[in-house]
């Protein structure tokens, strides 16, 4: 559905995205997930055909973003960061005007909006003007108006940002439901671990305009991170004594605790905590850390995704440049 | 399937639509020549409406087109544009559409003006006035297409779009002799209205308001309002390429 070699994107002396190469396949949904200014949005701008890029090349929907531009534009559907439908317009003639911007006949045009407002719960405001809409209700009629055409492939550029977490929630069932039901490519981006966690099944990590990882949250986790089970003891020297029943698994002693790294903790904790018990040095508590996408982040760039991306020492100002 | 023209009415019913559904604001903005031709008629020579009339459509004209820009400021920063940028809208139509929505009430304003003036002795020639508002509109969705091309270079800056379009609408309108004529004024102004597209255009307009079709006067303006027309249109195509 995608394919991209080296696509670049220089804003003066800035790389925004510095030779990109990536593939995506028809059904997937991914997100790009990355810091503020890691070239996320640039990127999405240019499979869209928003901007030319510098150099490299991008294949979407079987289209070149920079010589065949409408065959791409009559496939894809784009739901931006801002407000898609006109603050001044009402929610459903938006909607029709954009039906026909699609070639969709009135009639037709006109069923394909009745449709849309109905399953995203607009039937109430679709005829009010859009400034007088909520944030989340907009959100919802932006995408509404990137699935006038039913396409194939839908880009998303931070969708849930700005929404409480209720609205946040609620946009994510709908794209994901949308996905079940249509089998539709989507690729978003966004700066919110838990929405690439929950919803992507693939997420590609995106830092200083380069692809830095890209594979399963899960397996991202366990590759990168793993997991770690943290035992607690009454007593040091209980402590002690359990970290040389389990040496294979080399535990580091901190105080009363041991802490294990491996894969698979859930699953392995228990024949640990019955091997402890065989050897007369049970643990008094047991917890299980597994890893999140930021400690994913952190270990692959040393720095935090909840720092909005900039490593302590430095402002993080080249950060900033990039997007706006 | 669409066409540039299917293309150019979906933009154009868009924008019309909410001044359609709010149409107050242009009711009181069709009124304001007239105000503007009451005051300013009963100070020329007598006889003058005649030629005082056609320049009076084409000022309005021109400022409305002049303005398609501003409500696309709007839409840049809320991110509509955007999102239209992104559909299959063939982009010449998406200036196009945009610079008819303003030169269209217009129009309408137009046949107010000639309405209220022919009691007072204004005389015109309804081939030749199509004709001249046909060449008007030519000229307009350029200049429109120059507007939006304005703002697209001023988006964040919303100052440079007012800064710029006031200063050059009133230059080009009065080197264009609308409001008086230019054939008294000295040598550099005449040269510099002959560097100005305008004059043509309002040449024409005259001309074939009084009848006179098929005079050279209107093959110039012709040919400005669609040298005009090209040029925005390049431009404009141009800037939402590269717009980023």
């Amino acid at each position: 559905m995608i394919q991209t070699q080296g696509l670049t994107k220089h804003f003066k002396d800035v790389r925004a995205v510095d030779g990109i190469d990536l593939r995506v396949e028809p059904g997937e949904l991914v997100a790009l997930l990355g810091p503020n200014g890691a070239g996320k949005s640039t990127t999405l701008r240019m499979l869209t055909t928003l901007i030319p890029p510098t150099s490299g090349t991008a294949r979407v929907a079987g289209f070149d973003v920079v010589r065949q531009q409408r065959e791409v534009r009559l496939r894809i559907g784009y739901i931006g960061q801002g407000n898609g439908a006109g603050h001044s317009q009402r929610g459903r003639d938006e909607l029709i005007s954009q039906g026909r911007a699609y070639g969709l006949k009135v009639p037709d045009a006109r069923a394909r909006a009745a449709t849309l407002v109905e399953s995203l719960g607009l039937s109430e405001v679709a005829d009010r003007r859009v400034s007088s809409l909520s944030g989340g209700q907009r959100r919802r009629l932006d995408i509404a108006m990137g699935l006038i055409h039913a396409p194939d492939l839908l880009f998303l550029d931070e969708p849930s940002t700005g929404l409480d977490p209720q609205n946040r929630a609620n946009l994510q069932e709908h794209i994901l439901d949308l996905r079940a039901r249509h089998e539709t490519t989507i690729v978003l981006t966004t700066h919110y671990l838990d929405e690439a966690d929950s919803m992507a099944e693939r997420v590609i990590v995106i830092d200083h305009g380069r692809i830095i990882a890209d594979d399963s949250p899960a397996r991202l986790k366990a590759e990168h991170v793993g997991d770690r089970i943290i035992l607690g003891f009454d007593h040091e020297t209980d402590a002690a004594s359990a970290a040389s029943v389990l040496g294979g698994l080399s535990p580091v002693r901190e105080g009363v605790r041991l802490l294990i790294s491996t894969q698979e903790a859930p699953r392995r904790v228990t024949g640990i905590l019955d091997d402890l018990r065989a050897h007369g040095r049970p643990a008094a508590e047991v917890e299980v850390v597994r890893p999140t996408l930021d400690d994913v982040f952190l270990t692959l760039t040393g720095r935090s995704l909840r720092e909005g991306g900039a490593a302590p020492e430095s402002a993080g100002s080249t950060d900033e440049l990039v997007e706006v | 399937m669409t066409t540039l023209i299917t293309d150019t009415r979906t933009v154009f019913s868009r924008e019309l639509r909410p001044v359609l559904r709010d149409p107050f604001t242009i009711i009181f903005s069709m009124v304001q020549p007239l105000v503007f031709l009451a005051l300013f008629t009963p100070l020329l020579p007598d006889d003058s409406l005649q030629w005082f009339v056609p320049g009076i459509i084409v000022m309005s004209c021109l400022f409305a087109s002049s303005m398609t820009g501003s409500n696309l400021l709007f839409e840049i920063q809320t991110g509509s544009h955007e999102r239209m940028l992104v559909t299959p809208l063939r982009r010449p139509a998406l200036l196009i559409g945009r610079a008819l929505k303003e030169i269209v009430p217009m129009f309408a304003q137009a046949a107010l003006i000639v309405a209220v003036c022919v009691p007072f002795g204004f005389r015109f020639n309804l081939v030749g006035a199509v004709l001249g508002l046909i060449i008007l509109a030519t000229f307009c969705i350029g200049l429109g297409a120059l507007s939006y091309t304005l703002a697209l270079a001023s988006k964040n800056q919303e100052w440079l779009f007012w800064t710029v379009q006031q200063t050059l609408i009133f230059p080009l309108l009065l080197l264009a002799g609308v409001l008086l004529p230019i054939e008294n004024g000295p040598g550099w102004l005449r040269a510099l209205a002959k560097g100005n597209p305008l004059s043509y255009v309002v040449d024409a307009e005259r001309t074939l308001f009084n009848g006179e079709i098929w005079t050279s006067a209107t093959l110039s303006g012709l040919i400005a309002a669609a040298a005009t027309a090209t040029l925005g249109l390049w431009a404009g195509v141009r800037a939402m390429r590269r717009s980023d």
